[in-house]
């Protein structure tokens, strides 16, 4: 019963069985969702408080409008970093908030571990919102909740996870999640942008996109940080668009009704031609619409961890 | 009350609920997770058997209107409510089978209230054991059950892959 | 004033191996045999059962002052040091200011004095401000009493200015000192490469960073003759290059820290700062090539870069905490460990700890031949301790060895023939 953890830090300590007790609580807040009175009073006194160190306006706005809806009050945080070199530590920062009675704090952080570091110093739960490049937890679960949503199983499921690897938070969590489904999870970009060993954590590497996408149901790009191209990862986004971009004669070559997925926002033309990032715009809609349900399903069930 | 004792109550309430609401006009049943979804369909089809006509049924979770929920270490299971209609001015009939305390009841009707507008809520129950903790009373009962507090009620439905009936577990 | 040690096992690496008193006169050491005679008003020190050992050398520590007195000073690093078993120590110039000329070097060996301790012998800049641009007054350093020239910290990326550092250097027969690591390939790194940092996501630091500065620096040591020391190496490739330019003749020595030999990158999982140094933990099987590399003697050296840093630092983020652990009051049980494990004996890993870095360094310290400064550890080789970091001399706590048991401590350290450091009665000397 329920989901017995203080913190969301990491999907690599979450079973096959938490994950889906997390699918299938978002499933009834996905019901509210469609509600002509979305909300329902389930935190109703309790106070999530996004602590965001690095602007995010989708995934911050994502969670309040979660916990809105799951009637928290709600504070947006968004220390400038001005504050932190006035000395100001992250956990000092999180004292001061968690003096605030804050029930949740719910944390993004260019630094790799800093809501591992949050959570051992403070009482609340943390939701790990995203930390530099090793995990976006909410965002893996709401991609997995979305594949579910299609009618695909994860046992068996072949994904291509395609673009900048080593520098993608996204693509780890989601390494973690669907290898511990059950999923064959491929690797596709320059070697450049696969991060070392990284083949010891279960997934499969392809430097070629067409051989990575030969069979697979979902196709997730990630999105291409273009100022990486000065940090010689790629030579011209020309080069890499032809070499990695996402084509309609590419996406032929994936099992047929495979499902292209973004975390958006597009760089059009760059990781994702046109007519594709045309046509998979239901699918990107979707995976915001999952968004809010799945962070309501975590907002809930860490909600009473505290108690 | 055994599986005889189960089916007349149903049937009762059935004839009940038909009567107070002049036939089945604008009336819905909505069905508390789970012991009352299943009493629910079993109104529906008896409504049916005597109408011939097949009214529209929803069930609903209350979990996330319960009010211990802050309180709780750990967070029950949700599972879907699911009123696949406009409840707004229909006269809803909520279906549980124990009342208890009425906090289910309560917590129902806050639920049913965020989903539309219903022009009457009523309250159909296969027992009620006393105890209200609420001012809530059963519009239809199926049987009064005088228990202590320490005593717990189980109500078994053949849906569940049990045989009909209501049993008292003294503490 | 006089100190009788007696009934020890005394050893003096490559000289004296086994029980035997050692005697202590005007600060020298006076005689070294069994049966010596207490003369007339000397104390004696009864040591039977421990260890009677040349102080230990350390050649790489940071003491912070000049510039950064919150994280450690000249008297509470030298404090630190003889509770480790240390009697020298060579604190590297990445202070503020910089150790770049005569001046901060006075200042520091002035402390030191004051703090009366362990001997301090400062190392020189080998570049202005250690910007790797121009070079320091070397000779100047030199003279002032620097026994060594490194820019430890912020390596020499510039291959000619580090080349023509070796040939100037090479004019006051001074050790050049580098940290190995190009710091293009370490760029924005903190912790080790490879899968850890990939599943932890954070950004890593190859071990080709070190290797190819180390074999950078051999050549050049190559190309001008120079007396080239390799900080804190830590990777299989830099034993392998070490070894084999050891082999080729050429006067290069190496140092090892007891973390590299203790710790994988494991260490580093839960983004624990205490993990965080430069270089990085690495794998297990770089761990093993140092260890190989004590056994046959390519790694000379155990050094500590005991580098302290304040709490609140370490408090930071994973990838903000600064970069360091302390290691003088853990380095002799760790070191014993290796004896243990059977990868050293205990004359050679005494040997690592004292007369070879002193000799790297052509320090007058090291040994207990007669008439050699009289700078003894005595240690008890097994008593059991838990390394609690609250009881530490350092001003800073940064270490990933708390609440670890370990075994062999140091029970008494003599300077010059003063006793400076007793375990049971731990006040600090006037």
């Amino acid at each position: 019963m329920g989901l017995k953890r203080k913190d969301l830090l990491s999907l690599t300590n979450l079973s096959a069985a938490d994950i889906a007790l997390i699918l299938d609580t978002a499933d009834s807040f996905k019901e509210v969702s469609g509600r002509e009175i979305k909300k329902v009073p389930a935190l109703r006194g309790k106070t999530v408080v996004n602590l965001f160190f690095e602007p995010s306006t989708r995934t911050r706005t994502s969670f309040e409008l979660a916990a809105k809806r799951l009637s928290a009050d709600v504070i947006n945080f968004s220390p400038s970093s001005s504050s932190v070199v006035k000395g100001e530590t992250l956990l000092d920062t999180a004292r001061n908030i968690e003096a605030m009675q804050a029930d949740i704090i719910v944390l993004r952080h260019s630094s790799a571990g800093a809501a591992e570091t949050l959570a051992r110093g403070v009482k609340s739960s943390v939701i790990n919102a995203g930390d530099g490049w090793h995990e976006h937890p909410t965002q893996a679960l709401l991609d997995l909740y979305t594949i579910r949503s299609r009618g695909m199983g994860f046992s068996g499921l072949k994904v291509a996870i395609v673009g900048d690897v080593a520098h993608s938070r996204v693509a780890r969590s989601n390494i973690f999640a669907l290898t511990k489904l059950g999923a064959e999870v491929r690797l596709v970009g320059p070697p450049t942008m696969i991060p070392l060993h990284i083949d010891q954590l279960g997934a499969q590497v392809y430097y070629n996109l067409d051989e990575g996408l030969r069979g697979v149901h979902v196709i997730m790009m990630l999105r291409l940080q273009l100022e990486r191209q000065g940090r010689a990862l790629f030579p011209t986004i020309r080069e890499y668009a032809r070499q990695y971009g996402l084509t309609n004669e590419r996406v032929k070559l994936a099992e047929p009704g495979a499902i292209v997925m973004h975390p958006g926002p597009i760089n059009r033309g760059v990781e994702i031609a046109p007519d594709v990032a045309d046509s998979l715009s239901s699918v990107i809609l979707d995976q915001v619409a999952n968004g809010v349900a799945v962070r309501m399903g975590i907002l809930y069930l860490m909600s009473g961890a505290n108690a | 009350m055994d599986a005889g004792d189960i089916a007349r109550a149903v049937t009762r309430i059935a004839h009940e609920i038909l009567e107070r609401n002049k036939g089945i006009n604008d009336l819905a049943l909505v069905g508390i997770r789970t012991g009352g979804v299943h009493l629910a369909h079993r109104l529906v089809r008896r409504i049916h058997d005597i109408e011939g006509t097949q009214i529209p049924i929803g069930e609903l979770d209350i979990t996330l209107y319960r009010d211990d929920l802050s309180l709780r270490k750990d967070q029950p299971i949700l599972r879907t409510t699911s009123v696949p209609f406009k409840i707004s001015d229909l006269k809803v009939v909520l279906v549980d089978d124990v009342l208890f305390t009425g906090r289910t009841i309560r917590a129902a009707m806050d639920g049913l209230i965020d989903l539309g507008r219903p022009a009457e809520i009523q309250l159909a129950v296969l027992v009620d054991r006393g105890h209200r903790q609420l001012p809530i009373k059963a519009n239809y009962i199926g049987k009064n059950i005088p228990t202590s507090r320490d005593e717990a009620i189980e109500v078994h439905l053949e849906e569940n892959g049990e045989e009909d009936r209501v049993v008292i577990l003294r503490a | 004033m006089m100190i009788l040690i007696k009934g020890g096992h005394v050893i003096d690496p490559g000289r004296v191996n086994g029980v035997a008193d050692v005697l202590i006169e005007n600060g020298k050491i006076a005689a070294v045999g069994q049966g010596l005679a207490a003369p007339a008003g000397a104390t004696v020190l009864p040591a039977g059962g421990r260890l009677v050992l040349p102080g230990f050398v350390d050649l790489h520590v940071h003491f912070r002052e000049p510039g950064f007195e919150y994280k450690e000073t000249i008297q509470s690093g030298t404090e630190a040091a003889v509770a480790g078993g240390f009697t020298t120590v060579c604190a590297m110039p990445n202070t503020n200011p910089v150790n770049d000329n005569q001046a901060v070097t006075e200042f520091m060996l002035e402390r030191a004095k004051a703090a009366g301790t362990a001997n301090l012998y400062p190392i020189g800049a080998i570049t202005k401000r250690s910007e790797g641009k121009e070079l320091a007054e070397i000779g100047d350093l030199r003279r002032a009493g620097c026994v060594a020239i490194s820019d430890d910290g912020k390596p020499v990326m510039n291959s000619l200015v580090m080349r023509r550092a070796m040939e100037y250097a090479r004019a006051f027969d001074v050790p050049v000192v580098d940290h190995c690591e190009d710091l293009h390939l370490s760029e924005g790194g903190c912790m080790n490469e490879g899968v850890i940092s990939t599943e932890l996501g954070l950004p890593g630091i190859p071990s080709a960073a070190e290797d190819v500065m180390v074999a950078r620096n051999v050549s050049l040591a190559e190309l001008t003759g120079a007396r080239l020391h390799l900080a804190h190496i830590s990777t299989a490739g830099s034993v392998r290059m070490v070894r084999e330019a050891k082999a080729r003749g050429l006067k290069v020595t190496a140092e090892a820290c007891p973390h590299h030999f203790t710790l994988t990158e494991e260490t580093t999982r839960g983004y624990n700062t205490h993990a965080k140094m430069n270089p990085p933990l690495r794998t297990s099987q770089d761990v093993q090539a140092i260890k190989d590399g004590l056994r046959d003697g390519t790694i000379d050296v155990i050094a500590t870069d005991h580098a302290p840093h304040a709490s609140q630092e370490k408090q930071q983020e994973f990838t903000e905490a600064p970069f360091g652990i302390v290691g003088l009051e853990t380095a002799l049980p760790l070191t014993l460990a290796l004896v243990e494990e059977g990868v050293l004996t205990l004359e050679s890993a005494i040997d690592k700890l004292a007369t070879a870095p002193a000799k790297a360094f052509s320090l007058n310290a090291g040994t207990l031949a007669v008439g050699a400064p009289a700078d003894v550890a005595i240690v008890d080789p097994h008593l059991e301790w838990e390394v609690d970091p609250s009881r530490f001399r350092s001003k800073s706590r940064n270490t990933p060895f708390a609440g670890w048991k370990v075994k062999g401590r140091v029970t008494t350290t003599i300077v010059s023939g003063r006793v400076v450091y007793e375990l049971d009665r731990p006040g600090r000397p006037a």
